[in-house]
């Protein structure tokens, strides 16, 4: 498949935690920009270990080992500094996790205290505003920016993660299970705003939930043991699916 | 009656026996200072001079009092930047690997070290050397037995504090990471905030633990009864001043020394509660 406009591509990307136990195995994928991407599969096939790749937040653990290329616009993210890598590419959890000794409006512009990056009083009410407004946390906490942000439901915590991985105006985002640990309203407006924000970013989502997928994305990536086996038109793969094994998964033969 | 009972009976009764010996403690500290604060009331407190001379006797515990916050305050300054450095090694930097694990298996060994080892050690070591490079004339005095001191209540500075980073949850870390953090600026901005009152309270102990320490200081400090003229001067303790004198002492004399040790017993227990209530509040 050769999508349109692509931000990412993918090459014979291969990932080991330990020597020779691949988690990702000559994976090869180009990514649509402005489009929600779904990686699906099993667990333990590798969705998290990719998605991680792509901000290289998988070397933060010391024995891996990665083999291929992923470029950014052309660009191997290999060779760039990860500081800059990972400005151009955010990454929301599947915990909520804002930090717990900051306030609301200091986990918007977090990004940029860690990075020493200095802004006047006046960029950062503008960033905080607009940013939350974006994920539509504004209103809700707009007089309670100095709170902890622990103190919001987990729903709102997770907007407000999903706001301080936008802040930097990222190209990417990633979000790996970003609603498994919320409920069916929060979830809701977390899909609603994914949506809506793949009008200006690029979306990659790792997802245990079909009908998430199926809901969102524009296009999807089931994984087995490490490998891409499908990748597809999100309408394609579920009405459609070439494999046995993404049939099988999709009619919930295993997973 | 059933062993059930029986047991609970013999539990109770233990854990009573415990509570009971320590208040009877405590009792016998404030009965066995009253001699003392009959005499001098509360100028004991502010009186810096000590003179156990039959017919010209005066007591006053200021001296002691000075001579233990001034070691034990230059200790914790020495203490605090080797212990940090040990808890971000261990618990961040070198964390689960066989270097962190020979680390912490030495300092804790250095807390399983008898004190008058310690002791020791500064007296045929470090005071000589001490000497040889010309800071002190004999080596001893609150800049030896604070080194010393420093030494020994690293362990106590560090266990804790290990833990308490190590408690720093992997996601926030994470969460900062993701943001283009650094290591360093994970461990400023992430880290030490969120361990911090812990590793506060860790330091807080540690000072309580110096406080009380007898028989190192004992060695090393010179065991003037005079008020620390600067780091290099001679002193001594609370604690080191009883252990020094309760053999030969008696009346008033005595009675004071066991005043100083109700006051020594007093502020311990004031700097460890407020360290653990630290722990309790926000780790
Ligand atoms: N830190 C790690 N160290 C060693 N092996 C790991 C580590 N993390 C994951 N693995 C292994 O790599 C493989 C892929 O794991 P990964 O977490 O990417 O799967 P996943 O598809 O995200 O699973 P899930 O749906 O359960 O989140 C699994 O076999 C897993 O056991
Ligand atoms: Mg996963």
């Amino acid at each position: 498949m050769a999508p349109a406009a692509s931000i990412l591509s993918i090459e014979d990307l291969s990932i080991a935690y330990d020597r020779d136990k691949y988690a990702v195995k000559n994976v090869t994928a180009t990514v649509r920009k402005n489009a929600i991407t779904a990686i699906m599969g099993p667990s333990g096939c590798g969705k998290t270990t990719l998605l991680r790749a792509i901000n290289r937040m998988h070397e933060l653990y010391p024995n891996i080992s990665t083999e291929g290329k992923i470029k950014l616009y052309g660009d191997n993210i290999y060779e760039m500094p990860t500081i800059e890598l990972r400005r151009k590419i955010g990454m929301v959890f599947q915990r909520p996790n804002p930090f717990p000794t900051m306030s609301i409006y200091e986990n918007v512009i977090a990004g940029y205290k860690l990075n020493g990056i200095h802004l006047k009083r006046s960029e950062r009410d503008e960033i905080v505003e607009t940013t939350l407004r974006d994920v539509t946390l504004w209103d809700e906490v707009k007089n309670a920016l100095h709170k902890k942000g622990t103190f919001l439901s987990g729903g709102q915590q997770q907007r407000l993660c999903v706001a301080r991985a936008l802040a930097f105006k990222p190209e990417i985002i990633l979000l790996d299970e970003p609603t498994s640990a919320l409920d069916p309203v929060s979830t809701a407006k977390i899909e609603d705003l994914l949506v809506e924000l793949k009008q200006h970013y690029t979306i990659i989502l790792v997802t245990h939930n079909m009908s998430q997928a199926a809901r969102i994305s524009d296009n999807s990536m089931f994984m087995y043991l490490g490998e891409l086996i499908e990748y597809e038109d999100t309408k394609t793969m579920f009405t459609n699916p070439k494999d046995p094994r993404t049939e099988g998964y999709l009619t919930g033969k295993f997973g | 009656m059933n062993s059930d009972k029986i047991t609970k009976y013999i539990l109770f009764g233990a854990s009573l026996l415990i509570l009971v010996v320590a208040g009877g403690m405590l009792y016998s500290l404030v009965e066995g200072s009253l001699p003392s604060f009959r005499v001098f009331g509360w100028k004991f407190l502010v009186s810096p001079e000590w003179n156990p001379t039959q017919g010209d006797q005066h007591f006053g515990a200021l001296a002691f009092i000075a001579g233990t916050l001034f070691t034990s305050i230059f200790a914790l300054l020495v203490a605090i930047p080797l212990a940090f450095s040990t808890s971000l090694i261990v618990a961040e930097y070198f964390r689960k690997t066989w270097f962190a694990n020979v680390v912490s298996t030495c300092v804790d060994l250095l807390a399983g070290i008898p004190s008058v080892i310690f002791g020791l050690w500064g007296f045929y070591a470090l005071r000589p050397f001490i000497v040889s490079i010309g800071l002190s004339h004999q080596g001893f005095g609150i800049f030896t037995a604070g080194l010393v001191l420093a030494i020994m209540i690293v362990p106590y500075a560090t266990s804790l504090s290990n833990s308490i980073i190590m408690m720093v949850p992997n996601e926030l870390k994470e969460a900062a990471y993701s943001l283009g953090a650094t290591r360093l600026e994970v461990i400023w901005n992430v880290i030490l905030p969120n361990a911090r009152s812990g590793i506060t309270a860790s330091y807080i102990l540690a000072f309580g633990r110096a406080l009380g320490e007898t028989m190192a200081v004992t060695m090393l400090i010179g065991n003037a009864n005079i008020l620390p003229k600067g780091l290099f001067s001679t002193g001594n303790t609370m604690a080191s001043v009883i252990a020094n004198e309760f053999g030969e002492a008696s009346g008033v004399h005595l009675s004071s020394l066991i005043e100083i040790g109700l006051l020594l017993f007093v502020i311990t227990a004031i700097i460890n509660a407020t360290g653990k209530y630290i722990i309790k509040k926000f780790a």
